[in-house]
């Protein structure tokens, strides 16, 4: 028998989980970003005074890397409240996810440890660890120069060469570094030449030092550049001029599919008519791939519809520029993939999805009530939940159709809210028979619908704990068996 | 010489308009209006101001100042074929630092409200026809020269009449609607509803136009009463769909039915009752100018106290097809001014009979000019009089 407050419990836990996923402290369509910070921050003060297990918990989940570093430094900063066995349980989960963190979100976090003055043991400890980790300290101390040399300073950690000391403290000491990448930087200072030896972001700085034209920079460092930095550069470099800095399809194919989907959206509606094969062939290739790494069988769904939300909120904001229409966009490939059989309905009516933009009003309700009209097995709704033509429309059809027409849940409904709703601390659901979890790779998409089935009607601690436990095993074994991240998931 | 605005009762008639859901931010409710089949052959846009006052000659050494930030250009064929809209002229920043140092403020004179600008274009200034025909209302004063009327009065009527309003930017909570709000395919209107008054209702001739002009609603003008009103109200609520009032659903059909019976009720109860101040009343109105088949008309209301009272623009085509309409609400003491002098005209400004259709006596007639800012029409001594006599 569950008591009052398990459910109580539970339901916090859920919330959490769809906040961590979705908020990231930016401006989304309907709040500003003080708003967004406000509340995530009432959140995770929350969770992590009542329910400090699962607060640590919600690191093994897919949850954003901005709540992740939150979760993390308050862990830190309230190591004394801990009991020995969470600690140890906290230790690990924050070094394993440490290690998939972008290596620039840890040293802001370490900045930020150092700013509220937590440096107890335990801090150290995880520090120093990660940064032994790290693959190469001397590319570190060039390109996050700041961050390193904070992080040595704050946890009184030598370096890992006397060189890099130097390098940091006092870079003119040496005349001369034996380490190359070390010595290019000392020389780009005075040497054109040795600034295409750096990384670019670096490079780029003594670049506009140098005065050196933008198109003549991009055409050199092109050979330095990461596979982001590219993709993200291409267009802007044509426009400069240079024409070596170009993606080349099998970048793309080797791109997670919701950041293929934001790189397709960003492209003038002519190219993509132009380059469609080859992206709607990048798309397939990144769903499919998806679907493997899922565990998920390709067409092992049966027949699915799918409602996507492309009314103008999905734009997002100047700092999420179309990113609930890019996690549509992914979806619309991911359970093409999934399914057997598959309807896509826009909720403009448009039918090309490559040709997606924001624009027009959410009757959600309408489409909704064709997509149920096919009989399908599955039914994904992918919309951030303001259905506004008219309001509470979709609502009404779902609690109609569980109710008259599908009373032995012959079609499963899940709603997948890819933007988080400041005022309700949690994202935006459609009617309470149908359960909403927070979106945020279209890739996270079988575990999030497996997961939404703990929102569907009154949800059970002891499963949700149980469930929450597994996930912390997986994950932490994934870290134990020594395999090293690949790029794509640092990059994610 | 008064410039009472005649002419043929007009209505205000949304034909061809479908009423969709509405959209709520805060306080502010948004109805959009969607043409079924857009106008071609009348396009408007946008010509924008660079903030500074705009000077209208009046008459002889009078001047109509007003600080414009935007006029609307009106493109139209004679044969009916679609105009094109004449897109944004971008001016490069050196041309404009070349001819209007930016540190001091330009006065643009624009010679009329409504101009001419070639054979098919007019350019005027939204709600500035609606306004004007309200400043000049009975401007003239007194027709006759009773006893009762100032020196004054008769010989400059009520000049100067200034009338305040709030541009968009003031009513709280308006920029958010408006830029939250999701424009529907096909759109070519919105009324605006703050805390469930209505408060400006805005209709353009094609969806294209509409885009375009849609955040200019903020650069309107709205009355004082909006301005309180969405100062002070609470957040208004949705109109949800509600599919229990639909009986017993059997089939996807039927569920089918349910949900377009919801829309037409919404948009029935909107027309009917929330649009109803705005639709119901005649209004009088005055063709300011031809423009091939259409006309561009203002229009007054009839002034009646505590209920809603919009003054406007509209442009009509030969059938009464609206085209083009945007309204401001009167506050109630801009409609109680207005009724007051409506009454003083009817009677060839003779007070004691107007006081007898008002059902007043003279004094306290008196005294209701005093208050509604207009003293300065009645002789000293006359006035004196009537306040020793409502003392007593």
């Amino acid at each position: 028998m569950e008591s009052y407050g398990d459910l109580v419990a539970a339901e916090d836990v859920l919330l959490f989980v769809n906040a961590a996923i979705t908020g990231t402290g930016q401006r989304e369509f309907h709040g500003g970003a003080a708003e967004q910070q406000l509340s995530l921050e009432f959140l995770h003060e929350y969770m992590l005074v009542n329910y400090r297990g699962p607060y640590a918990a919600a690191l093994a989940l897919d949850i954003n890397d901005h709540n992740a570093a939150l979760i993390v430094r308050r862990l830190l900063e309230s190591s004394r409240d801990a009991t020995a066995e969470q600690r140890h349980t906290e230790g690990r989960l924050i070094a394993r996810r440490l290690e998939l963190l972008p290596p620039q979100r840890v040293y802001r976090l370490i900045g930020e440890l150092r700013r509220a003055k937590v440096n107890n043991r335990r801090t150290r400890a995880i520090v120093r660890d990660w940064l032994a980790a790290r693959p190469d300290q001397t590319l570190d101390a060039v390109k996050y120069r700041a961050g390193l040399k904070r992080a040595l300073r704050h946890t009184h950690l030598r370096p890992a060469a006397a060189e890099t000391g130097d390098f940091l403290y006092a870079p003119r000491r040496r005349s001369a570094y034996q380490a190359p990448l070390l010595d290019a930087w000392r020389r780009a200072h005075h040497q054109q030449s040795a600034l295409y030896e750096l990384p670019y972001t670096v490079a780029e700085g003594f670049a506009r030092r140098h005065g050196i034209p933008r198109a003549a920079f991009l055409e050199r460092i092109e050979p330095r550049l990461t596979g982001l930095e590219r993709l993200r550069l291409q267009e802007s470099a044509r426009a400069a001029g240079a024409t070596a800095v170009t993606a080349d399809g099998a970048a793309l194919a080797r791109m997670p599919l919701t950041r293929l989907a934001s790189y397709v959206l960003g492209l003038p509606p002519a190219d993509r008519v132009a380059r469609r094969a080859e992206l709607t062939g990048a798309l397939r290739g990144a769903a499919r791939r998806a679907v493997r790494a899922a565990g998920a069988e390709e067409g092992g769904w049966g027949r699915v519809a799918a409602v996507l939300d492309d009314s103008w909120s999905a734009y997002g904001s100047g700092v999420k520029r179309r990113r609930p229409l890019a996690a549509a966009l992914a979806c619309h490939f991911l359970l093409a993939a999934l399914a057997g059989e598959y309807t896509a309905l826009w909720t403009s009516g448009r039918t090309d999805a490559l040709l997606a933009r924001p624009s027009g009003p959410t009757p959600l309700g309408r489409r909704i009530l064709d997509a149920l009209d096919t009989a399908p097995q599955r039914l994904v709704i992918v919309s951030d939940g303001w259905d506004n033509a008219p309001p509470g429309l979709a609502a009404e059809v779902l609690r109609v159709w569980r109710t008259r027409l599908d009373p032995e849940h012959r079609t499963s409904v899940v709603h997948l809210n890819p933007v988080y709703d400041a005022e309700g601390f949690d994202v935006r659901r459609l009617a309470p028979t149908v359960p909403t979890a927070g979106l945020r790779d279209a890739e996270d998409l079988p575990a999030l619908v497996e997961f939404a089935r703990f929102a569907e009607g009154r949800t059970d601690l002891a499963e949700l704990t149980a469930h929450l436990a597994a996930r912390t095993e997986s994950f932490l074994t994934a870290g134990a068996t020594g395999r090293r991240p690949t790029a794509e998931e640092t990059v994610r | 010489m008064t410039t009472t605005p005649s002419g043929p009762a007009f209505r205000i008639d949304l034909a061809g308009l479908a009423t969709r859901p509405a959209q709520v931010w805060g306080g502010v409710r948004l109805v959009p209006l969607v043409r079924a089949e857009p106008i071609e052959d009348l396009r408007l846009h946008q010509e924008l101001y660079e903030p500074e006052y705009a000077a209208v000659p009046a008459g002889r050494r009078t001047d109509y100042l007003a600080y414009v930030p935007h006029g609307f250009v009106a493109d139209w064929t004679r044969d009916g074929t679609p105009a094109a809209a004449y897109g944004t002229r971008l001016d490069a920043p050196s041309a404009i630092g070349a001819t209007a140092p930016p540190e001091r403020i330009r006065v643009r004179a624009p010679r009329r409200l409504a101009k001419r600008e070639s054979r098919t274009r007019l350019r005027f200034l939204p709600l500035h026809l609606a306004l004007e025909g309200y400043l000049a209302l009975h401007f003239g004063g007194p027709t006759i020269t009773w006893e009762e009327w100032s020196d004054r009065a008769v010989r400059h009527g009520l000049s100067p009449r200034a009338e305040e309003a709030y541009a968009g930017d003031r009513v709280r909570g308006l920029a958010d609607a408006l830029r939250v709000f999701e424009i529907h395919p096909g759109q070519c209107g919105l009324l605006v509803y703050v805390a469930d008054a209505l408060a400006a209702a805005f209709v353009v001739p094609h969806p294209d136009d509409y885009r375009a002009l849609h955040r200019t609603l903020l650069l309107d003008l709205y009355g004082e009463l909006i301005h309180h009103y969405a100062l002070l109200s609470a957040a208004v609520p949705e109109f949800r769909a509600d599919l229990r009032t639909a009986g017993p659903v059997n089939s996807v059909a039927e569920l089918r039915t349910a949900v377009a019976g919801q829309e037409r009720a919404w948009a029935d109860f909107h027309d009917d009752t929330m649009a109803g101040g705005l639709l119901d009343p005649d209004y009088r109105a005055r063709e300011v100018r031809r423009l091939g088949r259409f006309r561009l008309a203002r229009f007054l209301p009839e002034f009646r106290p505590k209920q809603e009272n919009h003054i406007g623009e509209a442009i009509t085509d030969e059938d009464g097809r609206l085209a083009y309409l945007k309204t401001f609400r009167l506050s109630e003491s801009q409609v109680r001014r207005g009724h007051l002098l409506d009454r003083l005209a009817a009677h060839e400004w003779h007070l004691p009979s107007a006081a007898a259709s008002l059902g007043l006596t003279e004094p306290q007639l008196g005294l209701r000019i005093e208050g509604a800012g207009f003293a300065g029409l009645l002789r000293q001594d006359i006035l004196d009089h009537y306040r020793r006599a409502a003392r007593r």
